[in-house]
């Protein structure tokens, strides 16, 4: 088999949105949070993803702002670098980094030290305190159990049943388990969450441990966050039961209730000014919410949670498809990484509380036009009883989206395995075949309305077939709709939809069929099925017999709709390996060992938007569509080829006619002049920088004078000797942000080695702000006058 | 451990009354209970929660407020007339009508020279607390209303007076009102429903702090008459407020059946301002919490659903000790079953009435009823039924009474013994001789009081007395006779145990004083040992004739009680013997009952004391090396007695908590979650 180095698994999004608390900005204008590898930023108005701060090469573990300037932010990750990365820096990438040694689990701040949770080798997981070297042992690796109290003076960190309380003692919590702790800004006050739904806080832990608590009750499940707002008047929780409730501390019967969030709130934050509340959700979800009354904005990744239809690409929007909140189909841009909307198939209100039996979006399958929709709900109240539900969903071009058409209750005796459309051009003779564990298939088609008028056409019985009793597995359509191949345990029968004859059985025990393929294109004579014991048969459905077989163990066989390229994702000793083969062909088109770690679940090819013309031939088969799939961790990948087009050129607009040249004239001022002055001038003018200028959106930009002003430069900057007057007139029209940026470019720049050295943020600027400023005004005077003096 | 015929007894429908109010004496660690027939309890704290005397009630006195002014206990209830008590001989000593309509509360100021009492007209009465008795001094300022709750101020300047709608602080010395803090209505409820104030708390710094009948507990100041915080607790009544001694933890009864702590701690460590916050609540009534008292480190609840509840609190003592432990005190730490051995009748004590009970003789019947005797209005404080069955004995505060039983085969009949000797008048405690020719009765100034009975007459023999050298005497509240007639052991709360021969009608012993009180103590028939159980669980066993401790009793001192026996929190009430096997002393408390096998080794101080129910799966061999002296049972649960019949059978008085919890009233109504 031939390796092939140039086609890489790249992670394309619907990363974890909720792993860690996001954070607000001081202006409560961005929020940030741990996404993947990467720390995302994100408009609290607007929903949008602004930018992402890259660099991590492993999962980031904690997102904070510096206290001493709320423009960087520190990001932690397993990869044992910690980043200080400026928020605003176009570039996104990270000014500085430190290697901890230690894979860093959250990231505190106390005070202007920074904190760090680390998982050191050794086993027992430990409390960092740099410059502190507090150090708590067996501390719970979530970072909702460990919180610092009033001016960063003691920790309390909860584990299963005690609170400790650093530097004073350990409270033992009686019968119920910790969840979750928080302390009061102020006051000496820890709160802390159970397992039970009870709030307890704490007071009056002074050394004689005469300490006291209260109680508050509301939540019936585990309390999964808890956060204080700034000032210490309202304590903020929730739980499973995603209502996010507001305590009045100090009054605690009162309290606010806001219901109906979606989802169980993982993580609460608020912003440092308390006008904004933030909360996760365990369906990749942060809710922004202002001041504890409305939700003013959803910021919705994909969601993640038990998969049980296929990942399927919808055929119009080309988004992808699958299982969304409970009850919910999700259509996920993957291009945009962002989710379109919800489709709400049960149309019941969904209770928030374990345990419960609910319905559930088990199948789900589009028509080749993406016309219909068809998906199956069950719920399965007992062990006997199921309940089961086949709706068929029309696309209305009106509204853009799917209407219920028929619902047809109990369409089977027993759990319907497959479900698949017939793919024909021709829509007028939309069918569908379900098969169950009943021991029937059954073919489903649109019927005009017998009677009334008032009524469209809806969905009707029309088949119903069966095998010597057995329990058909899976069903396939051939490419023009001529065959329909029902697998029945070992036996393959193939019919035919326009007589409902069977016209043949195709069997290669032992081990019964677990997927069926037809061929596409030129290689539409063929089926392939996959079998239980390992075996990737090929018939040839002329001469109705095996053309080949090959012992692999199959998980999930694939075909392009638009080649006839198939793909097989085989498991083999703890990981997956994937096959891209031609059926007509006996070596594979690409082959590639450890895909992953894991199992592949769900894999599916989307076509692309516009052809690659991609000449080698290991990447061929990516020039139509592209293969995504999804690990157990829920985490989406892409097969790429590495030779990215990198799409450099910007449209030849008379603003790059004019950067354009006056580019290539800074690159020469580059190379004559070395200065720290030309790097930060030259700074704004590269490529990439004009780039994403151009193509931010228009709400995120800078203000339209600030722009001006570099365009105005960029127009008169010819003669290097006029810089510096240039450069004067520039730096007055600079907003006071960008000063404050700079600055801090500066100073961090100038600390880096230290940085690296000590693994430490000094924090001792010698200079405050002011001072800082009025020496810059002093320096810009027009000295000119001296000079004229000197020359009289 | 040997196998018993068993007569399960369910049909004793013993009912203990309300609590209604407490007072804790902090001096002498004792504890008075008031319940709602009029009886009052007083627990000894210093001796694991033993329920040291009962003062019988009487019908129509409810007491609604209790009082302790240094050893004198006063109390004042709806009849209008204020008591004091004799605590040694478990009766009121006299009683003063207030002439001021029902008496709502009653409150001794800090220097126990004045007693106030809150009434119905709405006066505040003064009395001034002398030697022996109370004497009416003056009235405060009247007021429309009556005065439900009162605190004195610790400097005793100032009263705080609850009453409905408002809470007047008065003068104690000019008796004017010179403050009047109006409380809210109820929220929500019509403005018309006026909202009493059940209780009021008065601290020095001039804090006043109210429940009332709206739900809300009310943090004022006195000095200047404004509200400072309110802490709506529940939605019905807060019933009551008891203050710690160190004034910094209020603890808040309501009608829910919780009771609420706040504290007056600071919000930052560092600084020194504090207030008041609400803290813990505890949830152990499932009825109205009508009486609190906030010991040192203990919050001691009592109400409507007659069970004391000791809830340690956790700041303050040790955990995971045996101080730390809920205590919940549900059943009298004496006996209320009598039982004829050789009769098989049973008689159940009942505050008002008594009842005698036949036991069935095959395993088809059931046991028959055969007698009631129902009383005048004085309670009964105690009561004995002869091994034969011949004679029932029962005394209340005043009188004596003996009768003569018949027992025929369907009916039977009692007749009253018409002439007692005229020292029987006043007992505490009474008990037959073996024989059922003597009744022996334990009378003031701890002397017992020898009366033979027989067929003709009862006269008196004699009195038995001890000389001792302290001038108080202590009440007799065990007494037992030995089978042979011979030994007559007493008991009496100053821990002494004596020991008379009965031949001699003179003085034999006094047992080496334990510093805890006896619960139960009884002569072994075989070897005339005497045995005797203590309130901290402690057994020891004497010899009469050599008088000293045996070797066995030794040996378990020396090796020490196993942890698990220690903390168990009900006292043994009663022993038996077995009359087959001399070795076997069956003993039991309220949730098990434990068969002492004399012949075994002790347990090691690690063993698992319950392990009854292994030792059956094991093979004898090995039954044999795990066997240890304390046998366990505990099939039945919430016992009354249990006690070995002549012939062999068990008799088991249960009287289980469920059917006691479902002859209380219907609790006040709560939302439940998901209902």
């Amino acid at each position: 088999m031939v390796e092939h180095g140039d086609i890489r698994v790249v992670h394309c999004g619907g990363s974890k949105l909720n792993f860690r608390d996001p954070v607000i900005t001081h202006d409560s204008r961005f929020l940030l949070c741990a996404s993947g590898e990467a720390v995302k930023v994100f408009s609290t108005s607007t929903e949008e993803c602004i930018h992402e701060l890259r660099g991590h090469t492993g999962l980031v573990t904690g997102v904070l702002l510096r206290p001493s300037n709320h423009l960087q932010v520190y990001s932690s990750s397993l990869d044992v670098l910690l980043f200080l990365s400026s928020l605003f820096c176009h570039c996104g990438s990270s000014n500085s980094s430190c290697n901890t040694h230690f894979p860093i689990l959250s990231l505190f701040i106390k005070r202007f030290q920074l904190v760090a949770v680390h998982l050191p080798q050794s086993g027992d997981q430990l409390v960092e305190a740099r410059e502190l070297s507090a150090v708590l042992s067996g501390v719970n690796p979530n970072p909702a159990a460990i919180a610092f109290g009033r001016g960063g003076e003691f920790i309390a960190s909860v584990n299963d049943l005690q609170l400790e309380v650093t530097y004073i003692f350990k409270i033992q919590g009686g019968w119920n388990t910790f969840t979750c702790v928080a302390c009061h800004p102020k006051d000496d006050c820890i709160a802390t969450g159970h397992e039970d739904g009870k709030i307890r806080l704490w007071r009056n832990f002074n050394h004689k441990k005469e300490y006291t608590y209260s109680t508050l009750h509301w939540h019936h499940s585990a309390v999964s966050s808890l956060c204080f707002t700034p000032e210490g008047t309202n304590l903020l929780s929730g739980g499973v039961e995603s209502v996010l409730i507001q305590w009045r501390y100090k009054q605690e019967s009162e309290r606010d209730f806001l219901p109906r969030l979606g989802a169980a709130i993982t993580h609460i934050t608020v912003s440092p000014d308390g006008s904004l509340f933030c909360t996760s959700h365990s369906d990749n979800k942060i809710t922004i919410i202002q001041s504890c009354v409305k939700v003013s904005a959803v910021i919705q990744g994909l969601v993640k949670g038990d998969i049980r239809t296929d990942l399927m690409m919808d055929p119009r929007s080309k988004a992808l498809v699958l299982n969304g909140k409970p009850g919910h189909l999700q259509f996920y841009s993957l291009q945009r990484d962002k989710l379109l909307y919800n489709l709400d198939i049960v149309q019941q209100e969904y209770i928030h509380e374990s345990g419960l039996q609910q319905f559930e979006v088990v199948k789900a399958a589009f028509d080749a036009s993406g016309l219909w929709l068809a998906t199956v709900e069950e719920r399965h109240q007992k062990a006997a009883e199921l309940e089961l539900n086949l709706k068929l969903w029309a696309f209305d071009e009106q509204t853009q989206s799917f209407v219920l058409n028929t619902t047809i209750s109990a369409p089977h005796d027993a759990q319907i395995t497959a479900m698949s459309f017939r793919q024909t051009a021709d829509s007028q003779t939309t069918l569908l075949v379900s098969t169950s564990k009943d021991g029937h298939f059954k073919a489903w088609q649109l019927a005009a309305p017998a009677h009334t008028e008032d009524e469209g056409p809806s969905w009707l019985c029309d088949f119903v077939g069966a095998y010597h009793g057995l329990v058909p597995e899976c069903c396939s359509f051939s490419a023009d709709g001529s065959l329909l191949a029902v697998a029945f345990q070992e036996v393959v029968t193939v019919w035919s939809p326009a007589t409902w004859e069977l016209l043949t059985t195709l069997s290669q025990p032992p081990g019964a069929v677990s997927d069926l393929c037809f061929g596409r294109l030129s290689c539409s004579k063929y089926l392939l099925g996959t079998t239980a014991s390992n075996l990737l048969c090929c018939w040839n459905l002329l001469t109705c017999s095996l053309e080949w077989s090959t012992s692999m163990d199959v998980r999930r066989l694939l075909v392009d709709p638009l080649s006839e390229n198939m793909a097989a994702f085989c498991y083999q000793s703890g990981s997956t390996d994937l096959f891209v083969f031609k059926p007509s062909e006996p070596r594979p088109l690409f082959s590639r060992k450890a895909v992953c770690s894991g199992k592949v679940t769900q894999a599916v090819f989307a076509p692309r938007e516009e052809m690659l013309e991609s000449c080698e031939e290991s990447s061929q088969w990516l020039n139509r569509s592209q293969l995504y799939f999804l690990t157990q961790q829920m985490t989406c990948f892409l097969f790429s080829p590495l030779k990215l087009v990198i799409d450099d050129s910007v449209a030849m607009t008379p603003f790059y006619l004019l950067l354009g040249k006056h580019r290539q004239q800074q690159q020469e001022h580059r190379d004559s002049d070395s200065s720290l002055w030309a790097e930060r001038t030259a700074l704004p003018q590269t490529s990439a920088s004009i780039k994403e200028l151009l193509q931010t959106p228009a709400h995120v930009l800078p203000s339209t004078s600030y722009l001006c002003s570099m365009f105005v430069q960029s127009l008169l900057i010819s003669v290097s000797d006029a810089r510096e007057e240039k450069a004067h007139a520039e730096e007055e029209m600079e907003s006071e942000k960008e000063e404050e940026d700079s600055e801090e470019e500066m100073e961090s720049s100038r600390s880096k080695p230290e940085l690296v050295a000590a693994a430490t943020e000094s924090d001792a600027p010698a200079l405050t702000k002011a001072q800082a400023r009025e020496l810059r005004r002093v320096r810009k005077l027009d000295h000119s006058w001296l000079a004229g003096l000197l020359d009289s | 451990m040997g196998e018993f015929k068993v007569h399960r007894v369910r049909f004793f429908d013993y009912m203990p009354s309300a609590i209604r109010t407490m007072a804790f004496n902090s001096q002498t660690e004792r504890l008075a209970v008031a319940r709602a027939d009029g009886a009052v309890e007083i627990f000894n704290f210093n001796d694991n929660f033993f329920q040291e005397k009962v003062i019988p009630g009487q019908d129509g006195r409810a007491i609604e407020a209790l009082c302790w002014v240094g050893h004198r206990l006063f109390s004042a209830g709806l009849n209008g007339e204020i008591t004091e008590y004799d605590l040694e001989n478990l009766r009121p000593q006299y009683t003063v009508d207030a002439y001021g309509g029902p008496i709502w509360t009653i409150s001794s100021n800090s220097q126990g020279t004045q007693l106030a009492v809150g009434c119905e007209d709405g006066t505040v009465k003064i009395f001034a607390i002398l030697e022996e008795r109370i004497q009416f001094q003056r009235n405060l300022n009247r007021h429309k209303g009556r005065i439900i709750s009162l605190c004195w101020h610790p400097s005793s300047a100032q009263i705080a007076a609850g009453m409905t709608d408002m809470i007047t602080i008065y003068d104690a010395e000019t008796g004017q009102a010179t403050r009047r803090l109006l409380v809210d209505r109820a929220m929500g409820a019509s403005k018309n429903k006026e909202v009493v104030v059940w209780s009021v708390g008065y601290l020095s710094d001039h804090t006043i702090i109210s429940g009332d009948s709206a739900g809300k507990v009310q943090i004022w100041n006195g000095l200047t008459g404004t509200l400072v915080r309110t802490y709506l607790v529940t939605k019905w009544d807060v019933l009551v407020l008891s203050v710690s001694k160190d004034e910094s933890s209020v603890i808040a009864g309501t009608s829910e059946g919780t009771v609420i702590q706040f504290q007056f701690i600071s919000s930052t460590l560092d600084q020194h301002d504090k207030e008041w916050v609400r803290t813990r609540t505890f949830r152990n009534h499932s009825h109205d919490v009508s009486a609190l008292a906030h010991t040192d480190t203990a919050v001691v609840s009592g109400g409507m659903d007659t069970q004391l509840v000791v809830r340690p609190l956790l700041d303050k003592v040790e955990k995971n000790t045996q101080e730390s432990a809920l205590r919940k005190i549900a059943f009298p730490h004496r006996s209320l079953v009598g039982c004829a051995k050789k009769a098989g009748l049973l008689l159940f004590q009942f505050p008002d009435r008594l009842e005698l009970w036949k036991l069935g003789e095959s395993e088809g019947h059931g046991e028959q009823h055969t007698h009631t005797h129902t009383l005048g209005e004085d309670h009964i404080c105690c009561s004995a039924l002869s091994a034969c069955g011949g004679w029932l004995a029962y005394s209340t505060v005043s009188s004596v009474r003996l009768y003569r039983i018949h027992v025929m085969i369907s009916v039977s009949s009692s007749l009253q013994v018409p002439k007692l000797p005229k020292e029987l008048r006043s007992v505490h405690q009474l008990c037959f001789s073996s024989d059922s020719s003597k009744l022996f009765a334990s009378s003031c100034q701890s002397s017992v009081i020898v009366v033979a009975v027989s067929q003709q007459e009862c006269r008196y023999l004699h009195t038995l007395k001890h000389k001792t050298v302290s001038t108080m005497l202590y009440r007799l509240h065990l007494l037992c006779a030995s089978d042979d007639g011979k030994w007559l052991a007493t008991a009496n709360t100053d821990c002494e145990i004596h020991i008379y021969n009965l031949h001699k009608m003179k003085l034999h012993c006094m047992v080496p004083v334990y510093n805890s009180c006896p619960t139960t103590i009884a002569i072994h028939p075989v070897t005339n040992n005497l045995i005797s159980v203590h309130a901290d669980q402690q057994i020891f066993e004497f010899s009469l004739v050599q008088k000293e401790y045996t070797q066995w009793s030794r040996r378990l001192q020396t090796q020490g009680l196993l942890s698990l026996w220690l903390e168990r929190d009900t006292p043994i009430t009663h022993i038996t013997f077995n009359p087959k096997n001399p070795d076997h002393i069956i003993l039991h408390d309220t949730y098990m009952f434990c068969i002492i096998d004399q012949s075994l080794p002790f347990p090691e101080l690690n063993a698992v004391l319950w392990n009854q129910m292994t030792l059956k799966n094991l093979p004898v061999s090995q039954r044999i090396g795990q066997s240890h002296a304390f046998k366990i049972c505990k099939i039945f649960q919430h016992l009354m007695c249990v006690s070995l019949l002549e012939d062999l059978s068990l008799v088991v008085v249960e009287r289980p908590l469920l059917d006691i919890m479902s002859q209380l009233p219907a609790p006040v109504r709560q939302k439940k979650f998901a209902t």
